[in-house]
């Protein structure tokens, strides 16, 4: 018996692979983004574009500098910057978008080992720490429309130096003017409509609802998203929102309004849903967003500040090992009060 | 009939099986020679009882059961017992092993019954003539038959499952064995149910086996309590506890046995060799082997002596691909990858899948991105993404802690992980780590 024996190789089992990889999961919440960046730019003009590009660049920098080599193939890096870029005011100089990028990435990621690692979502501590360094450039929000090619703030204003507010114009976002000008017939007079469309001041990509939301449905569709996740959120806040408003609606804004307002649907679909700093198991899911819908609206409603889904995702993120392992799956021929010690 | 899908969580691969379905089952022809290793099933190694020199005729005992959960082997072939010593094992490594050369010039036909008439056995007798005809599980784990017949003390057995699942991508040999052979099938299920006084008996078919589900239909004796069922296709459906789940919505208990939820199971192929056992006589002998994949030239459904070297039942099939580039025995989900193809057939062979190097493109592994992907994939419940932390911390208590001995090593988990992490490998480790601590505890 002659045969010509090839080299054989031996792996262990499973010998067939799913479909599913890290960096294609990434780099379709990437593409994802990209609509959702493609609004903003027609609202805010240029300056959309150029603050979503510097926060980028600043994550790529010290991924590629001190990261594992060939991990800024991943996509997850590009996915931090883009979204640090859609959290800003359009208005904010370039290189504070930078400065932030190269925070999120250096001490909201690498610092925990990279990828996989990180406790807190990344794009958000980047955007704690500037608003925490430069809490005016982060609240002076550029109306949008108008003129498009024109800059809405002084974007290329140099490091430490005192930029030339002169010819910006500002507007109140939705939630400020609820907040600090109890001005909420004002704030709801904009309608849903406005909300939904993106027709209104605010980060440069908290615009469009509906754009958000449709991206979001694709990606949960092919399960790059967990969708209990945002729909937790979504209902906790109209829950919460809709018991305040119906005690008293003159202080409390509606569901819809909170809803839509704000980087809500941008953090709930985006943020939130972040892989790495969300729990594991579905029922956590379900917690984890309830909890964030809860803290937003609480935030909104009686804290310093107009808008509170960035520290109501960062809160919840540091409950995510407690939600895992409170809510361990029973095993298949377990009792069911028996659970898993984690 | 129904369509049952009670089973949650788990995979679809692509299967692969348009390769062979089709294909009815031939014989091979006699090798030059057979490998029988003693051990070639679950338990006890068979003690040997030939010398160099024998002759032996295709049916006589070559290795008898040592203890209980042992059964003995028989030769596959009428030869000479050529050399008896250590032998390229299938599931990698030497282990000892008869090799008998066949007689070319034997007609290697059939003899007296070596087994008696199955009519007049009682629960006893059938086991020990089960045991006595070398059978084991044919689905691929090859437990002897014949404890699995015998529930635990104070367990009242009333449904035999019979498992015509086949849910690893590319097999067929369970498929072939339910539209070539049905009607033995259904005479392994009269034995079973009136030796051991088994009430009914269902069989579960996926769906994606309609020519076999209708042969079993058309097949079916009238005086016999057998239902067909169609199951989602679905893997790891053909996994025992999923399997009763699906057809009686019951569950197995951690740690537990069929029998503690008053089930037995039985591989098609299983029940099928049992009624062939006794029909002509002959012990376990030969098997259906499902050979297949890209990597081979003719594809093909053989039914192949015991003991016949890899080499020789690639070259019947026509031979490797110049792209061949890695020989799975079993399904791809579960079976084994074999380098050696001096290893020979073992009855627990279900089938020798050969992939190409395009299919076996190795890739990269990622960090964990905590996706969970892996906790809705798990079949029994696991968390997959815990165990596969602690195994890379070596924390094998910690494991056991979290269930690792209820973990089958199906592969979902390593199947969905978007960053290739091995976990079922990791998880066979861990459980082979955790046995030999407890081996040399006791």
């Amino acid at each position: 018996m002659s045969m010509k024996l090839p080299r054989l190789l031996v792996t262990a089992s499973p010998h067939l692979k799913g479909p599913a990889s890290t960096a294609k999961i990434m780099w379709h919440v990437t593409w994802s983004l990209l609509p959702v960046w493609g609004v903003a730019i027609w609202w805010y003009g240029p300056s959309a574009f150029l603050v979503v590009v510097a926060a980028t660049a600043g994550c790529l920098l010290p991924e590629r500098l001190f990261g594992k080599r060939g991990s800024l193939n991943d996509g997850s890096c590009v996915i931090t910057g883009i979204l640090l870029g859609l959290t800003l005011p359009p208005g904010i100089p370039l290189w504070m978008a930078f400065v932030g990028g190269f925070f999120s990435i250096a001490f909201g990621k690498l610092v925990f080992g990279g990828l996989g690692q990180n406790a807190f979502n990344p794009a958000l501590l980047g955007r704690a720490f500037l608003q925490a360094s430069f809490p005016v450039a982060l609240t002076t929000w550029p109306a949008g429309g108008g003129e498009w090619w024109r800059l809405r703030g002084d974007n290329f204003a140099l490091p430490l130096m005192r930029g030339d507010p002169a010819d910006t114009v500002t507007e109140a976002t939705p939630l400020a003017l609820m907040k600090w000008d109890r001005e909420s017939e004002a704030a709801q007079a904009l309608g849903v409509d406005d909300l939904v469309f993106g027709m209104t001041g605010g980060s440069v990509g908290e615009g469009a609802a509906i754009v958000i939301l449709l991206c979001g449905g694709y990606l949960a569709l092919r399960n790059f998203l967990n969708w209990r996740i945002p729909a937790s959120i979504f209902l906790s806040v109209a829950v919460f929102s809709g018991l305040l408003h119906l005690i008293d609606a003159d202080r409390f804004a509606s569901p819809q309004f909170m809803l839509f307002s704000g980087g809500l649907m941008l953090g709930a679909v985006y943020m939130a849903t972040d892989m790495v700093t969300s729990p594991v198991t579905n029922r956590a899911c379900w917690i984890f967003g309830f909890g964030i819908g809860f803290l937003t609206i609480v935030i909104r409603t009686w804290g310093g500040l107009p808008e509170g889904v960035m520290y109501a995702i960062l809160l919840m993120n540091a409950l995510v090992p407690f939600l895992n392992r409170w809510t361990q799956p029973r095993v298949f021929g377990t009792g069911r009060k028996k659970g898993a010690p984690a | 009939m129904r369509a049952l899908s009670l089973f949650r969580h788990g995979v679809h691969p692509p299967d692969h099986k348009t390769l062979t379905a089709e294909l009815a089952v031939k014989r091979m022809p006699f090798p030059a020679r057979v490998v029988l290793p003693l051990s070639q099933h679950a338990g006890n190694p068979a003690r040997c009882i030939v010398k160099v020199g024998d002759h032996v005729e295709r049916g006589d005992k070559v290795a008898e059961a040592d203890g209980y959960v042992s059964v003995p082997i028989h030769a596959s072939a009428t030869g000479t017992v050529s050399e008896i010593g250590l032998w390229p094992h299938p599931n990698g490594g030497y282990q000892p092993a008869v090799t008998i050369d066949v007689d070319p010039y034997s007609a290697q036909t059939r003899r007296q019954r070596l087994l008696p008439d199955w009519e007049s056995l009682d629960q006893g007798a059938l086991v020990k003539a089960v045991q006595e005809a070398g059978v084991v599980g044919l689905g691929g784990a090859a437990f002897p038959t014949h404890v699995k017949l015998v529930p635990p003390e104070g367990r009242k057995v009333t449904t035999l499952l019979v498992n015509g699942c086949e849910c690893e991508p590319y097999l067929t040999t369970d498929h072939r064995t339910m539209v070539d052979y049905p009607e033995r099938v259904h005479l392994g299920i009269r034995i079973m149910l009136e030796c051991l006084g088994v009430k009914r008996a269902l069989v579960g078919i996926e769906l994606n086996k309609a020519d076999a589900i209708q042969r079993m239909e058309e097949t079916k004796p009238a005086d016999l309590d057998v239902e067909i069922m169609g199951l989602r296709v679905r893997y790891p459906q053909g996994a025992e506890k999923m399997l009763i789940q699906s057809l009686l919505d019951r569950e197995v208990p951690s740690g537990g046995l069929p029998a503690d939820v008053g089930v037995i199971v039985q591989n098609v192929a299983s029940i099928a060799t049992i009624a062939e056992a006794f029909e002509t006589g002959l012990p376990l002998i030969e098997r259906i082997v499902t050979v297949t994949g890209n990597g081979v030239k003719k594809p093909a459904n053989l039914i192949v002596p015991v003991g016949t070297i890899l080499e020789d039942l690639i070259a019947a099939c026509g031979g490797l691909t110049d792209d061949a580039a890695e020989v799975v025995l079993g399904g791809p989900m579960m079976g084994t990858a074999c380098a050696n193809l001096q290893a020979p057939v073992m009855k627990g062979t279900t089938g020798v899948v050969v992939l190409t190097k395009s299919e076996v493109r190795s890739r990269e592994q990622q960090p964990c991105i905590r996706c969970g992907h892996c906790l809705d994939s798990c079949p029994v419940f696991l968390n997959p993404q815990l165990l596969g932390n602690l195994a890379k911390n070596d924390e094998i208590q910690e494991m056991t802690d979290n269930h690792l001995w209820d973990c089958m090593l199906c592969g979902c988990c390593s199947y969905v992980c978007p960053s290739n992490i091995p976990l079922s490998q990791m998880f066979a480790a861990a459980k082979d780590s955790a046995r030999r601590a407890q081996a040399s505890k006791a």
